[in-house]
């Protein structure tokens, strides 16, 4: 096809005040208004948000799959970054 | 069913290299044990080719899907009834758009994706193919058309690839509606008059085939579905949700005091099954090969829509670049 392709934009959504957006999916726009407005329109239909953000696809710097190991597996034997590692007496109380 | 692609045959592109079997090992373990592939995960050639058509069939048998309905938007009898369907057909536009967009996530683009469309390459559910010819056939595609779709398409919701399993919650949420208002003018019409009954009873003969075809052929023709269902691409065989489809309407159509065209059609007691006959798999064959009542008709209207929006595409590109311009003109400016 020989048509200019138009930009991706992916967008997330606030469904209610005190939650953080949250990614819905992705439209096509030529700008970021109309990327609103498509947003809109086809991610919020029933209540689903208050708020919209979009993003230039391209814009986004996404972690390397291959690189999760490297990346996560370390956090996974630090225990003593969790309360349950640390041992108080039941008397002492909730804590 | 909307994702009848999944009865084609998978073509691999002939020189395509073998997969790393370590790799793909790997890949075959996550699925089995649920866990979601995510796009840039690396997945074996043939799962993303299948996946891509398979989600790419899903959302052209939406957007295809509005045609039908759209036909009686303008003809609806009341206000409330043209709201809902104005509101349904905006939904499946949506959900067309959300499986679009999970398309994209593997790799082609959506202009592919809609030439694919268009050109005919790519197929779309056969059901759209049938004309709607009166009112009542309105209900009957939201009674029985989405009705077989949810059958399809709550499964998909654990479907393996992440972004489709996710855009399927969506769907599925929105599905219900559509189900209940097609029941619903169904039941006003069987209420009715004589002549609203008769017409009732007409769209449901007319639909009714047509919609135990939306779930594919028969098992045993079924070419993939070994792979599919070890991938969790396709979780229940065609005949599997075709019963259960089966099972669920047919006492709704009794309690619409209607009959279904089928006169083989009895409950087996024992087994706790509606059974029913034999389905002409012949016209599902010709209906998907092009020559269905209105196939011409549906893509000639994609392909005129697609042509006829070209300049609002364009202009609206070429505004967005103008401002761009103008603001780096600005800002240069000011420094
Ligand atoms: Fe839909
Ligand atoms: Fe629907």
């Amino acid at each position: 096809m020989s048509e200019t392709p138009m930009p991706i934009w992916e967008v997330f959504v606030r469904a209610r005040a005190g939650l953080a957006h949250r990614h819905a999916g992705s439209v096509h726009a030529a700008d970021a208004e109309m990327a609103l407005q498509a947003a809109r329109d086809t991610y919020t239909r029933r209540g689903e948000g208050l708020s919209l953000w979009v993003v230039p696809s391209a814009a986004i710097t996404a972690s390397d799959p291959a690189d999760r190991d490297s990346l996560f597996e370390p956090t996974a034997d630090k225990i003593y970054r969790h309360p349950t590692f640390y041992e108080v007496p039941d008397d002492v109380g909730h804590m | 069913m909307y994702t009848q692609a999944l009865n084609q045959k998978d073509v691999a592109p002939a020189a395509g290299p073998a997969e790393d079997p370590e790799r793909l090992a790997r890949f075959e373990a996550r699925v089995a044990a649920e866990d979601k592939i995510e796009p840039n995960d690396w997945m074996p050639a043939a799962y993303r080719r299948t996946l891509t058509r398979q989600i790419s069939q899903h959302a052209h048998s939406e957007i295809v899907g509005m045609l039908p309905e759209g036909n009686w938007i303008t003809r609806a009898p009341s206000l409330r009834r043209k709201a809902a369907l104005l509101a349904k057909v905006q939904d499946e536009g949506g959900h067309g758009l959300y499986l679009y967009a999970a398309a994209e996530t593997l790799g082609t683009s959506r202009e592919e994706l809609v030439d694919q469309l268009l050109s005919g390459k790519a197929k779309y559910s056969s059901i759209f193919n049938y004309p709607t010819l009166t009112w009542a056939d309105i209900g009957a595609i939201g009674w029985l058309v989405d009705g077989a779709a949810i059958m399809n398409q709550i499964p998909l919701c654990r479907t393996s690839y992440g972004p489709y399993a996710r855009a399927m919650v969506r769907i599925c949420k929105e599905e219900s509606f559509h189900q209940r208002q097609g029941y619903e003018i169904m039941l006003t019409l069987a209420r009715g008059t004589e002549a609203q009954k008769a017409m009732a009873q007409d769209a449901l003969d007319r639909w009714w085939w047509p919609s135990l075809m939306m779930f594919g052929p028969p098992d045993a023709e079924s070419a993939h579905t070994d792979q599919s269902m070890r991938w969790k691409i396709k979780r229940f065989t065609n005949d599997a949700l075709r019963q259960q489809f089966v099972d669920a309407t047919v006492p709704q159509g009794h309690f619409l005091q209607l009959s279904f065209p089928d006169p083989e059609l009895r409950y087996d007691e024992e087994a706790g099954h509606w059974r029913y006959g034999a389905i002409d798999w012949e016209e599902f064959r010709q209906v998907l090969a092009g020559n269905g009542p209105c196939n011409r008709e549906r893509l000639e209207a994609r392909r005129r829509a697609h042509a006829e929006g070209a300049w609002v595409r364009e202009a609206a590109l070429a505004h967005a670049a103008k401002r761009r311009a103008r603001r780096a003109a600005e800002r240069q400016a000011a420094e």
